[in-house]
């Protein structure tokens, strides 16, 4: 039913969207935390970049970002003085623009769940010896799991989502930049309507399952 | 009462709109209330004793050791100093057992454990709730353990804010005895906001009150109490406290006598042994006062007593009277046309006639 190429494309996705995700709930985690506590008059503006992948077209994104790591770009520049080339078209330079644009997915709902649990737990945590790691550890990240785990299926889902970003740093590269999105724009364009169909059929059951879990899960708490 | 300062406290918290600005000296045992009204700066005193206000200026000492100095830049951390903080509402974490929660802090204390946890947990009541998870307790029982995760990391100064604020009437008479308990067996010094000066009568030894977040009073309970100066708002319900011992019970008339310097003084049937001792506050509205020893009356308490002083009260109708029953004082609230008539002044034997008394435990 899947060709080989087909299958690499839906390979290719699921690794993207899961060292995508992996990144961004390591990167996220501390922007939201310092999102959520913080009192500076940058909180507005940081919050602002964080979101604008929600409002900006994928291709201005993806044409800051080409810009920015293309060989004449200061990213560009430094990866090829440190020997690594050029990001753009390869898996890496889709791994970093995925993470800026599925970043908002993943920082709002930790910001959310951080700022609903308050600073009431960690002076409790404090006051019971515990120093701000470990109260981190062992108070907020369980206290906010249903917040990790909405962030998590958000941007595994919205990076399997990706079309725009793909095509202007990524290319079509097989099974280096090829994702299913890019695949089915190549069915469609073939007029290989039967093969869109198996692929698009397939990202509209996966989006629907996604949404079906997370929305069913809402005021469900985790620590029960 | 001279107290020997073993902590020295001064801050200074500066919010719109608020100023803290408190220099205490203060006993190292026994329980300290922090009383006032709401807004006065009781919490944020108590909180900048955790080290919990990072923002407040001043010193704290504690027993020889440096917790803060704001001039030499010094600040220790909350999860550094030696405290238990039993927080106003209940603050167990939701995703813990009780059994969990009261090991939170006792496994991140690494010195010797001088309360025991057993001893932490039979204190209060709860080892049948070990199990249990917080969302299963009642509003009391979570205090109670609160209480007891506090004690379990064998703190060398117990703070509590307010721990009976968000309960009921009868899970407070539920919690008093414990915390009592707690007044009696702890060698550790206790500091307790309040706004009730029932609490803070059945409680405390020492008290400061705060107003304006600036310190009014502060000294031993009872001469505190005692004393007419104390801001208009409290003297509505002025009173004292007197610590007496169960001296006989009368059973034909179901009668205890409670025996303290100034006398003795007949309650309702207690059900305590003779020599257990008692708190009871007497309210200045509940005395009156005679030139002589009143024959034919239904008034059983008649104490005598010496006038100390007289001093205005919260109504131009009412002067307070300040007493001395045999080393014990006394307020008797009277009217101002009494006073006159009876031509009360300073040095005059009296008889005090004790209309009620609150017992406090």
């Amino acid at each position: 039913m899947l060709s080989d190429v087909d299958l690499a494309a839906v390979w290719l996705t699921l690794k993207l969207a899961t060292v995508v995700t992996i990144i961004l709930l390591i990167v996220g985690t501390p922007i939201a935390w310092w999102l959520a506590r913080t009192r500076s008059k940058w909180k507005g503006v940081i919050g602002a970049v964080v979101a604008l992948p929600l409002v900006l077209p994928p291709t201005v994104l993806g044409f800051y970002l080409l810009i920015t790591m293309g060989p004449h770009g200061p990213v560009g520049q430094l990866t090829q003085f440190l020997g690594w080339g050029v990001l753009p078209f390869t898996f890496a330079g889709l791994v970093i623009a995925s993470v800026f644009y599925s970043m908002p997915f993943v920082v709002q709902p930790l910001q959310q769940a951080f700022e609903a649990i308050g600073v009431r737990p960690l002076e409790v945590a404090a006051t019971l010896r515990a120093n701000p790691w470990d109260a981190f550890f062992t108070v907020v990240l369980p206290l906010a799991k249903p917040g990790f785990i909405t962030a998590a299926i958000l941007g595994f889902a919205h990076t399997v989502g990706e079309f725009g970003v793909v095509l202007m740093i990524g290319g079509n590269i097989p099974e280096k930049t090829r994702v299913v999105s890019v695949q089915i724009y190549d069915h469609v364009e073939a007029l290989e309507y039967a093969e869109a169909h198996v692929l698009a059929g397939g990202m509209l059951l996966f989006s629907f399952l996604v949404l079906l879990t997370l929305y069913s899960r809402k005021g469900a708490t985790s620590w029960k | 009462m001279t107290v020997p300062a073993a902590i020295h406290a001064r801050f200074q918290v500066i919010w719109p709109g608020f100023t803290l600005d408190v220099d205490l000296r203060l006993p190292g045992r026994g329980v300290t209330a922090l009383f006032g009204h709401s807004g006065s700066g009781k919490t944020t005193l108590l909180r900048c004793l955790a080290g919990l206000e990072q923002q407040s200026r001043g010193v704290l000492h504690f027993k020889g050791e440096v917790w803060q100095d704001s001039t030499r830049g010094v600040f220790l951390p909350t999860h550094q100093r030696s405290i238990g903080y039993v927080f106003q509402e209940a603050s167990l974490f939701p995703h813990l057992s009780v059994r969990k929660n009261l090991d939170y802090g006792r496994k991140r204390v690494n010195s010797g454990h001088k309360v025991s946890l057993d001893h932490a947990v039979e204190l209060l009541g709860i080892s049948h709730l070990l199990d249990r998870m917080p969302d299963r307790l009642s509003g009391g029982e979570r205090q109670r353990v609160a209480i007891a995760r506090a004690l379990a990391t064998s703190p060398e100064l117990l703070l509590m804010d307010e721990p009976l604020a968000a309960l009921d009437l009868k899970r407070k008479s539920e919690i008093l005895p414990y915390l009592e308990r707690l007044h009696d067996e702890l060698e550790i010094p206790v500091f307790y906001v309040s706004h009730s000066p029932d609490e803070v009568a059945r409680l405390a030894d020492y008290v400061v009150l705060l107003a304006e977040g600036r310190v009014v009073i502060a000294g031993g309970l009872r001469e505190t109490l005692a004393r007419l100066d104390l801001p208009t708002a409290f003297t509505e319900d002025a009173g004292v406290v007197v610590e007496a011992v169960i001296a006989d019970h009368d059973e034909a008339y179901h009668l205890t006598r409670l025996d303290f310097s100034g006398g003795g003084i007949f309650v309702a049937r207690r059900q305590e042994a003779l020599g257990h001792r008692l708190r009871f506050r007497i309210h200045a509205r509940d005395v009156s006062l005679a030139l002589t020893r009143v024959e034919g009356t239904s008034i059983l308490n008649l104490l005598p007593v010496t006038v100390i002083e007289v001093a205005t009260a919260d109504t131009p109708a009412h002067v307070l009277v300040q007493l001395d029953a045999g080393g014990v004082p006394l307020i008797a609230r009277i009217t101002r046309r009494s006073h006159d008539l009876l031509g009360i002044a300073p040095g005059q034997p009296l008889w005090a006639q004790i209309k009620a008394v609150a017992l406090l435990a």
